[in-house]
C-alpha cells in the first residue's frame, strides 16, 4: 500500500514537472523550433513506472511491446491492435470528441498526423526535448511529424519509393529498366502489345499513391496555415503527373487489379503486373506474401520526368502521445524507446524499413544482399531514395476524410478511363466544401 | 388441354429463367467461399476463383483459424453469442411484450408511442451509432459488452411486426373469455395468447438473430479491443491486416472464418423456416 502511495507521489512529482515544462513551452512558443525541455522528466517517469495503453497494427508491435518490458518490467504497456489505419483513426477520433477512451500512445500514419495535430489532440514531444532528435532522422520523415512548429511523434518507418520490376518479364520482352517517365509509359505500351495479359503495373484509384506522385512531380496541392486552408489540385506538379498518368489510364495500361487483394499478390508473383512504384517498405511484404516472385523481382530508382533523381514519401507511421494520457512523460519514454532506442532494432528485423540515419547509412543495413532480390543489394536503391525525396510536402489537415471520397471523385476517372484531371477537380470541390463546412477557411487555385 | 388449378398453376417460361438466373446469382458467391476456403494462402494465389486447386486444406485451414493469434477467434465467436443471445433475445423478448401490449390494450398516448415507433423504424442502427457512442463514452461503458447488447436491445421493427401480428392473430374473443373464466392478464399472456404468436416471435427472433449477428458499424464504433470484437469485426480486422507496409495476409483464414461463421445463421434459418413461413401469411386470409 505505502510502495503504491510512493509511486503516486513520484507520479505527481513528474505531472508537475511535465505540466511546468508545457508551461514554459507555450510561453515561448514562438520560436521556430517549437517547445523545447529536457528528457529528466522522461527519465523519472520510466524510472517510476506505470501502466500505459498502445494502440498500433504494426506487426513488430507485439514483439516490440515485451522486449519493451523485459527491459523496464516496472512498466506495463497494454498493446492493442485497435484496427488497421482508417479504423484506428476513426476510434480515435470518436474517444478525442468524447474525452474519454483513448489510448496514451498510438501508431499514426504521416498523412494522417495533421489532422490529430491540428485539433490539438497529440501532446507536443518538445516539451520533454525530442527536438534534440532531429539529426537522427532522415529530412523527409522528421518534416513530417513537425506540424505548425510543434513535433507530434518520433517517426517509425519511411517510404521513399522506388522501382521494383520483374526481371524476368522485363528480360522476356526486351524491356530496358525505364529511367524517365516517357520510357516507362513505352515500356507499358510495348509489354502490353506483345502480351496483352501482362501489364506494367495496377492502379485502379489509390489516394496516397496518386498523391506520393504529385509528391514528386513537384506539386503543393494543399497548404494550411492553422484552419486556413488552400487546396490546388490543378497545379503545375499535379498537371505533370495527370498528363504522365492519362496517358496509362486513358490508354487502358493497368491492370484491373485492386491493390492489396488476392488477386493482386497472384498477379505479382505470375508476372501479370511488371512494375511496383511503392515505398521501401515493401521488399518485406514481397518475402512474405509473394513468395512466387522469388528470385524475379529488382529494383530500381523511381522514374523521374527528366532524369534527374527525385523521389517522395509513400506511407510510413509515427507514434504520437495523446493528449488524454495520464501519464504522457511515460508515454514519451515509451515512445522515445521504439522509435530512438532499442525497439527499432525489432521494426527493423521485421522487415521495416527504418527513418533513422544510423540505420539507413550502416553498412549491415545498406550492403545486406536480399537473396529474395537474387542477391541484390536493394537497400542501397532504398536508401539513397530517402535522400532524393522532394521537399515542402504537406498534408490535409483533414486528409483521412479526403482520402475516404477519393473512390468516389477520381476514382470514377479509374472507372471509366478518363481523365484524371476531371477527376482531381472533382475531389477538390468535394474538399472545399467539406472543409468549410467543417469550420476551415478553404480556398481553391 | 392444359388445366390450370389452384395446386397447379401455368408455367412461366419467363419467370422460371429469372429466378433461376437469381438463384444462381445468389449461390456464386456461397459456393466461391466454400471452394476457396479448402485451399491453402499460397493455392488461394495460384489457383483461379471457381476451380479446386492445390491440397485440400479445409481441415487444416479450419484449425489455423481456431488457433490462429492464440485462438482469438473463438473468443469472437463466443462474444458474438453473447451478443445474439443476451441482445437479440432480449429483443426479441421486449418487442414481444410491447407489441402485444400496444395491439391488445387501450391506454392514453396510444397513438404517440404508434408515430414514435413508425419513425423508429425508418432510422437506420448506423445513423446513430456515433451519438449512441458518445452518450455511452459518457456512461462508461465504451468498449465493454454492454455497449454492444443495450442498443441491440431495441427493435422498432420486431415490436412493430408483432402488434400488426397480434392485431390479427389473436380474438379479442379469447382474451375475454379467459377474463370471464378467471384468468389474470399475466397468465392469458403466458398460457393463452403467447402460444398464438409463436410464428411472429420467431419470425422477430430471427430478425433480431440476423441483424445481431451481421452488426459491424456498432461494434466497430464502440470497441476498441479485439477481445471484445464479434466475429464481423474481427473478420474484418484479418481481411485488413493484408493491406500496407508488413502486411501479413491470412486470406485463407479470413474464407474459412467467413464459413463457419455463416453455418450458425443458416442452421437457424432451417431450424425456424417452419415457424417462420406460417407466420408470414398470417392475416392474409379471412378464415
Amino acid at each position: 500500500m505505502s510502495r503504491i502511495r510512493t509511486r503516486a507521489k513520484a507520479f505527481g512529482a513528474v505531472a508537475l514537472a511535465a505540466l511546468l515544462a508545457v508551461g514554459c513551452s507555450s510561453g515561448s512558443s514562438s520560436g521556430p523550433a517549437g517547445a523545447t525541455g529536457t528528457q529528466d522528466s522522461v527519465d523519472a517517469a520510466l524510472k517510476a513506472g506505470g501502466e500505459i495503453t498502445y494502440w498500433s497494427w504494426t506487426p513488430s508491435a507485439k514483439d516490440q511491446v515485451a522486449a519493451f518490458q523485459k527491459e523496464f518490467p516496472n512498466v506495463k504497456v497494454n498493446y492493442v491492435n485497435a484496427g488497421t489505419n482508417k479504423d484506428e483513426y476513426t476510434k480515435l477520433q470518436n474517444a478525442i470528441k468524447a474525452g474519454s477512451g483513448a489510448p496514451d500512445v498510438a501508431q499514426v500514419e504521416y498523412y494522417a498526423l495533421p489532422q490529430f495535430a491540428l485539433t490539438d489532440s497529440l501532446a507536443d514531444l518538445g516539451q520533454f526535448g525530442f527536438q534534440a532528435f532531429e539529426k537522427d532522422y532522415s529530412a523527409s520523415t522528421w518534416a513530417q511529424v513537425k506540424n505548425n512548429n510543434g513535433l507530434y511523434g518520433l517517426p517509425q518507418d519511411s517510404g521513399p519509393m522506388a522501382l521494383f520490376y520483374n526481371k524476368e518479364v522485363f528480360d522476356k520482352n526486351a524491356i530496358a529498366v525505364p529511367k524517365t517517365w516517357e520510357e516507362y509509359v513505352a515500356a507499358a505500351k510495348k509489354l502490353h502489345a506483345a502480351d496483352p495479359t501482362k501489364y506494367i503495373t495496377s492502379d485502379t484509384g489509390d489516394p496516397g499513391f496518386a498523391l506520393s506522385m504529385i509528391w514528386q512531380a513537384g506539386g503543393h496541392p494543399f497548404t494550411a496555415d492553422g484552419r486556413n486552408v488552400k487546396i490546388n489540385l490543378a497545379d503545375a506538379g499535379s498537371k505533370k503527373w495527370t498528363a504522365l498518368w492519362n496517358q496509362l489510364v486513358e490508354g487502358k495500361q493497368l491492370a484491373p487489379v485492386k491493390e492489396w487483394s488476392d488477386d493482386w499478390f497472384r498477379a505479382l508473383g505470375d508476372g501479370t503486373i511488371a512494375t511496383l512504384v511503392t515505398g521501401a517498405w515493401m521488399p518485406g511484404n514481397f518475402k512474405s506474401s509473394v513468395p512466387g516472385g522469388a528470385g524475379k523481382w529488382a529494383v530500381a530508382p523511381m522514374p523521374t520526368y527528366d532524369g534527374q533523381p527525385v523521389t517522395a514519401e509513400n506511407g510510413g507511421s509515427t507514434q504520437s502521445v495523446l493528449k488524454q494520457s495520464k501519464n504522457p512523460a511515460l508515454a514519451a519514454a515509451f515512445v522515445r524507446w521504439l522509435n530512438h532506442g532499442n525497439g527499432v532494432k525489432p521494426f527493423i528485423e521485421s522487415g521495416g524499413f527504418p527513418a533513422t540515419t544510423a540505420d539507413l547509412s550502416s553498412p549491415a543495413f545498406v550492403d545486406e544482399a536480399v537473396p529474395y532480390f537474387g542477391g541484390q543489394k536493394v537497400n542501397q536503391v532504398l536508401t539513397q531514395a530517402s535522400k532524393d525525396v522532394a521537399k515542402g510536402w504537406t498534408y490535409l489537415p483533414y486528409q483521412t476524410y479526403a482520402n475516404s471520397v477519393f473512390t468516389d471523385t477520381v476514382g470514377q476517372a479509374y472507372l471509366n478511363g478518363t481523365s484524371l484531371d476531371a477527376g482531381l477537380a472533382a475531389w477538390q470541390r468535394a474538399l472545399v466544401d467539406y472543409g468549410n463546412q467543417q469550420g476551415f477557411t478553404v480556398t481553391a487555385g | 388441354m392444359t388445366a390450370v388449378s389452384v395446386t397447379r398453376p401455368r408455367r412461366s417460361r419467363v419467370l422460371t429463367t429469372v429466378m433461376a438466373l437469381y438463384l444462381l446469382y445468389t449461390l456464386v458467391p456461397l459456393v466461391w467461399l466454400v471452394i476457396n476456403a479448402t485451399k491453402t494462402q499460397d493455392a488461394l494465389f495460384s489457383s483461379s476463383g471457381l476451380s479446386f486447386g492445390g491440397p485440400f486444406a479445409l481441415f487444416d485451414n479450419i484449425g489455423q483459424t481456431f488457433t490462429y493469434d492464440n485462438g482469438i477467434f473463438l473468443r469472437w465467436l463466443g462474444n458474438t453469442l453473447l451478443y445474439v443471445g443476451v441482445g437479440a433475445g432480449g429483443a426479441t423478448v421486449l418487442a414481444t411484450a410491447a407489441g402485444y401490449g400496444m395491439a391488445k390494450y387501450r391506454f392514453p398516448g396510444r397513438k404517440a408511442v404508434f408515430a414514435v415507433v413508425l419513425g423508429a423504424v425508418a432510422v437506420p442502427g448506423t445513423a446513430l451509432a456515433v451519438p449512441t457512442f458518445l452518450m455511452f463514452s459518457k456512461l462508461g461503458l465504451t468498449n465493454t459488452p454492454l455497449a454492444i447488447i443495450i442498443p441491440s436491445l431495441i427493435s422498432p421493427f420486431g415490436l412493430y411486426l408483432i402488434w400488426v401480428y397480434a392485431t390479427e392473430a389473436i380474438p379479442d374473443e379469447l382474451m375475454e373469455a379467459a377474463r370471464i373464466d378467471g384468468a389474470g392478464e399475466l397468465r392469458i399472456f403466458f398460457t393463452v395468447t403467447l402460444r398464438q404468436l409463436v410464428p411472429g416471435v420467431v419470425t422477430v427472433a430471427l430478425f433480431t438473430m440476423v441483424s445481431t449477428w451481421n452488426n459491424y458499424f456498432l461494434p466497430l464504433i464502440m470497441l476498441s479491443e479485439p477481445k471484445w470484437y464479434p466475429l464481423t469485426v474481427g473478420l474484418n480486422q484479418w481481411s485488413a491486416q493484408a493491406s500496407g507496409a508488413g502486411a501479413r495476409p491470412v486470406f485463407n483464414l479470413v474464407l474459412t472464418g467467413s464459413l463457419l461463421t455463416i453455418i450458425p445463421l443458416v442452421v437457424a434459418f432451417l431450424l425456424l423456416q417452419r415457424f417462420w413461413q406460417s407466420g408470414l401469411s398470417a392475416g392474409s386470409v379471412k378464415q
